[in-house]
């Protein structure tokens, strides 16, 4: 492996997380969370369709005139979610009644759009599929950090096998409901972004307004 | 009439798009800095949901689910299940009806069409409306429920978007921790209304 398809395939899972610094794909991000297997599902889903709409989007690049590139995209990342939705009704029935209509939504998720648009479009087949891979596992890191947090301490299970015993079992740890109600993946993602940005600076956005010192207290000496 | 005014208060408050479902957050963040621009997004959102939802009910029931297309008489066409298809109609159906309502709110009503001009491509991509049609299929709902729907969906996220631009417009003179400053304190906000807004889900109609 050279150093740029690291570059290519890691860069976007911490330095430029779609997901905490491109605020892309946060839509269907948040819902699918509170169980860990179902938000796997999900993170398999997006980045196999990230990294074969990105392929197929640059290998005809150089053929779509670019006043009717959105609507040619749109129909190659429809297809493939056609595929990938079809494939999970067929193999894992449960899994796609979950997750209902998230499946249908990765058409609209803003990443794959995304990348299409902003990689896929300039960049050769291969590297594009790589920048897919990569951005799918940046979504993926996010999704699947958020989706442990609620699952361990909202039901005390990890991929559905118990690590905490809960009370009402007769263990010890009483779940806290607050993580299985949709208001926790925000406060997680929040949190997340704030613990990310303590450690990269340079991500902090600017601030609006400058707060001027408060010469009361100097005053009054 | 009582049932669609449940479905009504259902798809605005308990069921919100934006803060139970989590549909159309890139816009929901990114719009909702001033309080005008997000009831524009808002209005646009409703006039949007209102139209393509029981459009894509009528395409469901006549052309795309199993035995829809009975109605043309073609005995070799009555068993024929198109739904898999879906996906790519909903969204077709969605670019197509944008790009007319541009064209003709352009022609007509001129000054709804300059406040609302930058966001209606915008809505194209916003999963709050494909996530709308979809919803619509899995409950099956029927024509007239569905118009219900896409209206109180629409109008649940306009209440939705233009609460977090007031909210965020007053806090913008507030001192926030440096790493929580814009987007990171917007997903607090946020979190803290979709708490508020569940209190609604005790409402029993």
């Amino acid at each position: 492996m050279t150093e740029k398809t690291k570059d290519i395939l890691f860069k976007p899972v911490i330095e430029n997380n779609p997901i905490a610094l491109q605020i892309l794909g946060i839509c269907s991000a948040l819902a699918v969370t509170s169980q860990m297997s179902v938000a796997f599902v999900m993170c398999v889903a997006l980045t196999v369709v990230t990294a074969f709409s990105n392929f197929f989007v640059s290998l005809v690049r150089n053929q779509i005139p670019s006043s009717i590139r959105i609507i040619v995209q749109m129909t190659i990342i429809a297809s493939l979610v056609i595929v990938v939705d079809q494939i999970l009704k067929a193999v894992a029935y449960d899994i796609s009644k979950q997750l209902s209509v998230f499946v249908g939504l990765i058409i609209t998720n803003c990443i794959v759009m995304g990348r299409a648009e902003a990689y896929a479009m300039k960049n050769p087949p291969v590297a594009s599929f790589l920048d897919g891979v990569g951005n799918g596992l940046g979504y993926s890191a996010i999704l699947m950090s958020v989706a442990v947090v609620r699952e361990l301490f909202g039901s005390g299970k990890l991929f559905g096998f118990e690590i905490l015993p809960v009370a009402s079992t007769g263990g010890w740890y009483v779940p806290n409901g607050l993580l299985l109600l949709p208001p926790s993946a925000f406060f997680l993602i929040g949190g997340f972004i704030w613990v990310l940005r303590v450690f990269k600076k340079d991500q902090v956005e600017e601030e609006e307004f400058k707060m001027a010192p408060n010469t009361q207290a100097a005053e009054a000496v | 009439m009582e049932h669609y005014l449940s479905l009504l208060v259902r798809s605005v408050f308990i069921e919100n798009m934006a803060l139970s479902f989590f549909l159309g957050m890139c816009t929901f963040l990114a719009i909702s800095k001033k309080v005008s621009a997000a009831i524009g997004l808002g209005i646009a959102v409703v006039v949007v949901l209102t139209i393509t939802v029981p459009v894509n009910n009528l395409l469901f029931t006549y052309l795309l689910t199993e035995g829809a297309l009975a109605w043309t008489g073609i005995e070799a066409l009555s068993t024929v299940d198109l739904s898999f298809l879906g996906l790519l109609s909903y969204i077709g159906v969605i670019a197509a009806i944008v790009q007319i309502m541009e064209m003709v709110l352009d022609k007509y009503v001129p000054t709804l069409y300059n406040t609302l001009g930058v966001f209606l491509p915008l809505i194209t991509v916003n999963c709050a409306i494909l996530g709308a049609a979809l919803f619509m299929v899995e409950r099956s709902y029927n024509f007239s429920e569905s118009v219900v729907y896409g209206f109180g969906a629409g109008l649940g996220w306009a209440i939705a978007i233009a609460a977090l631009a007031g909210i965020r417009e007053k806090l913008k003179y507030s001192d926030m921790p440096e790493g929580l400053r814009g987007l990171g304190g917007a997903f607090m906000i946020v979190g803290l209304m979709s708490l508020g807004f569940m209190s609604f889900g005790g409402i029993d109609l």
